[in-house]
């Protein structure tokens, strides 16, 4: 017989999590190298076995571990390595080859060792040393990506060390389902794929669905924006959290399983998810009887296959059924009427990160960020022509100009700011005189865009925004899924007046159809994709009329 | 046929029993064989007891799925947002003259297949290609013959 004490204490958390503590307490250095997929293409599988060979050439095995982390954020200057000896300051190292790093050990990292001295940077390493006082580092505000960068997402054992798992705990054995739908709505969390949704609501109204065979919770990370890639790296990086957001989640509203849809793009962040699915069930955090409460709950995934439309809720559900992913008119909502018909919640992947931190810290903590109708911080994917590109996270309310000046470092090669995109093909454009806007739902819409799962492409002056516009049409009459006549035939006549007004053969009036053939198709198609599609197009003809009217043949704007 | 060798058979057999399986059987077909086609389709159907033309409903709709073998090196060149701002439009530009092809199209010699893909997530790097999963970031035109003879010469070293 085994000993039911044993067992327990096997797969106690907190058993698991002090081991691992102790085990960590007991390195004097820890090499965190990034590991996510933008180092991982600029080479750092490599780096992290040449590092670890020198340690055990030099017998330093016992004193200092490598550890493979999530995204460190900038991407840019990779592939980064973050040292941290004897507790003192960490140094983060860009841009590095197999010399470089070599160097590193050899000048940094074995004297400091071996010495217990002054760690110093020797000067031909200086020009690879990123400071972490730049403000891209200090003016951030992590907490969904706290741990990415910091730990082995490999690691079931590391998560729990750095608190994994304790909110799913605290769920489980001290609050009801109840008080866990109502500690969210209090905190404020609204859906972080793009509408902006409140959770909480969300989660009270799939909860008063009686589940009659089966309920179900379903996380989209079908991050199909362009220019986007928070839910990939929040994957790659801390799988657990968004595992634990969603089985907390699942007892909230009494779901009977899981679904994770992930774009078939991203096969690092799916490796990932599945390699910490399988270390939940070794651990029996899923299964029946989670923690030896009567909640069981079980999770399987399912992939994209490169169609922009499944990010909608109603296609995500056909194509988790192995069906065409094209939508369906809403009611019934699918917290009613769902996968397989039954009764399904949706939630994006980073706001199912968020849960487990509220659930911990408090929904008043959580509401202490933000403003006052947009909670929490959010993480953006800073990208085109900013100094720093990278992935970023701040509290909701910052403005556009500490976003793109502060944090990603203004715009390089001496151009000027003309303006940032939000939202994707969904989105429009902020001009460069409304940077001192806050980032949150209600501004964001005002301007005519919107905050979408979080891409901010950042313009400088010698971009076309006509060019721009068509790019994104371009994109959505590509992605369309055909159903419903309004996207379908709205969307390829509006591109087709763009690119006349593109190669200068358009006049005035295409200026006056455009606007209305974008007005029936806001008004008229069935799902987001075709309700958004014209946004890019009216936000910049809002901003920029000049340069379309530039184009035209009749309308050539006054000198 | 012989189950043994037939892949749409035991993909079929895998998944038959699980639900919303359709499109994981496919992506497992498309792994091993690099596109799924028209025998594995059948053979697929037939064992998950599902309509043809649902199998093909479904590989049609997503653009992930390919009907026929590609290339032996299927370079993907990104046509997100970020690449487009930085310019990955004349790196495509420089593939398509450099392989006297179209997105879309293998080159006759059977060596490489060229594709544009939305977003492939490294915007950091931008622009970006990806050839047979290996990313290549900050591309130049003037990368494509290198990365292109890269590639031949490896061809050349298998055989």
């Amino acid at each position: 017989m085994v000993d039911m004490d044993e067992l327990n204490k096997r797969f106690d958390i907190h058993n698991i999590a002090n081991n691992k503590l102790a085990e960590i307490e007991k390195y004097k250095c820890h090499i965190y190298c990034c590991h996510s997929t933008g180092c991982k293409s600029s080479g750092s599988d490599d780096l992290i076995a040449l590092i670890k060979q020198i340690l055990e050439e030099n017998s330093l095995s016992e004193e200092a571990r490598v550890v493979a982390t999530g995204c460190m954020g900038l991407c840019a200057q990779g592939p980064l390595i973050r040292v941290e000896i004897n507790g003192k300051k960490d140094v983060l190292f860009k841009r590095l080859d197999a010399n470089t790093t070599k160097t590193i050990m050899e000048k940094y990292v074995l004297p400091a060792l071996k010495s217990e001295g002054e760690m110093v940077v020797a000067d031909e390493l200086k020009p690879y040393v990123l400071s972490l006082d730049l403000p891209f580092f200090t003016k951030q505000e992590k907490v969904v990506l706290k741990n990415a960068g910091s730990i082995d997402p490999e690691d079931i054992a590391e998560y729990m060390a750095h608190g994994g798992y304790l909110a799913l705990e605290k769920a489980l054995k001290t609050m009801t389902p109840q008080q866990v739908v109502e500690e969210i709505k209090k905190s404020g969390l609204r859906g972080r794929g793009g509408g902006g949704f409140s959770t909480g609501m969300k989660w009270e109204l799939a909860a008063k669905v009686p589940t009659v065979d089966e309920k179900f919770i379903i996380c989209n990370g079908d991050e199909g924006d362009p220019g986007a890639y928070m839910d990939r790296s929040i994957l790659e990086g801390d799988p657990h959290a968004v595992i634990e957001g969603m089985m907390i989640a699942a007892y909230a509203i009494g779901a009977t399983a899981g679904w994770f849809y992930v774009r078939a793009e991203y096969p690092l962040a799916v490796e990932r998810l599945q390699k910490a699915i399988q270390a939940c069930k070794r651990n029996r955090l899923l299964g029946n009887n989670i923690m030896g409460t009567n909640f069981s709950f079980n999770v399987d995934i399912r992939l994209g296959a490169g169609a922009f439309v499944c990010g909608e809720e109603t296609a995500l559900i056909h194509s988790i059924e192995g069906a065409r992913g094209t939508p369906r008119p809403r009611p019934p909502y699918p917290t009613n009427k769902g996968l397989w018909e039954k009764p399904s919640c949706v939630n994006n992947v980073e706001t199912l990160a968020n849960i487990s931190k509220i659930l911990l810290k408090g929904a008043d903590w959580f509401a202490s960020f933000g403003t006052e109708t947009s909670k929490g911080t959010k993480v953006f994917a800073l990208t085109g022509q900013v100094e720093h590109s990278g992935l970023i996270e701040v509290p909701m309310g910052t403005t556009i100009n500490e976003i793109v000046n502060e944090i990603g470092g203004g715009v390089p090669e001496g151009k000027k700011l003309k303006a940032v995109q939000s939202g994707g093909p969904s989105g429009g454009v902020i001009p460069a005189q409304h940077m001192n806007m806050p980032v949150c739902y209600e501004e964001l819409k005002k301007i005519g865009s919107i905050m979408g799962s979080g891409g901010l492409i950042v313009i400088d002056d010698s971009s076309d925004m006509v060019a721009l516009a068509k790019f994104y049409l371009d994109f959505t009459v590509d992605e369309s899924c055909g159903k419903c006549a309004p996207c379908r035939i709205g969307g390829k006549q509006m591109l087709m007046l763009l690119d006349k007004i593109n190669r200068g053969r358009g006049k005035k009036k295409d200026l006056e159809l455009l606007k209305k053939i974008a007005d029936a198709m806001k008004k008229a198609s069935l799902c987001g994709l075709g309700q958004t599609a014209p946004n890019p197009v009216l936000s910049t003809l809002r901003f920029y009329e000049d340069e379309y009217t530039n184009k035209l043949l009749d309308g050539k704007v006054k000198e | 046929m012989d189950n043994d060798a037939c892949l749409g058979c035991q993909t079929g057999d895998k998944w038959r029993r699980k639900r919303g399986s359709l499109i994981m059987a496919l992506h497992e077909i498309q792994g091993v064989k690099g596109y799924v086609g028209w025998q594995d389709a059948m053979d697929l159907a037939k064992t998950m007891n599902i309509p043809l033309a649902r199998v093909y409903e479904v590989l049609t709709f997503y653009n992930f799925f390919k009907l026929v073998a590609p290339g032996k090196a299927v370079i993907s060149v990104c046509t997100g947002t970020a690449c487009f701002l930085k310019g990955n439009d004349k790196v495509l530009e420089r593939f398509k003259s450099e392989l006297g092809i179209k997105e879309g199209e293998s080159t006759p010699d059977g060596l490489f297949h060229l594709q544009v893909v939305r977003c492939v997530g490294c915007c950091g790097l931008a622009p970006v290609c990806v050839v047979n999963g290996r990313t290549y970031g900050r591309m130049t035109p003037e990368q494509v013959p290198v990365i292109l003879n890269e590639w031949r010469e490896a061809f050349k070293e298998e055989a």
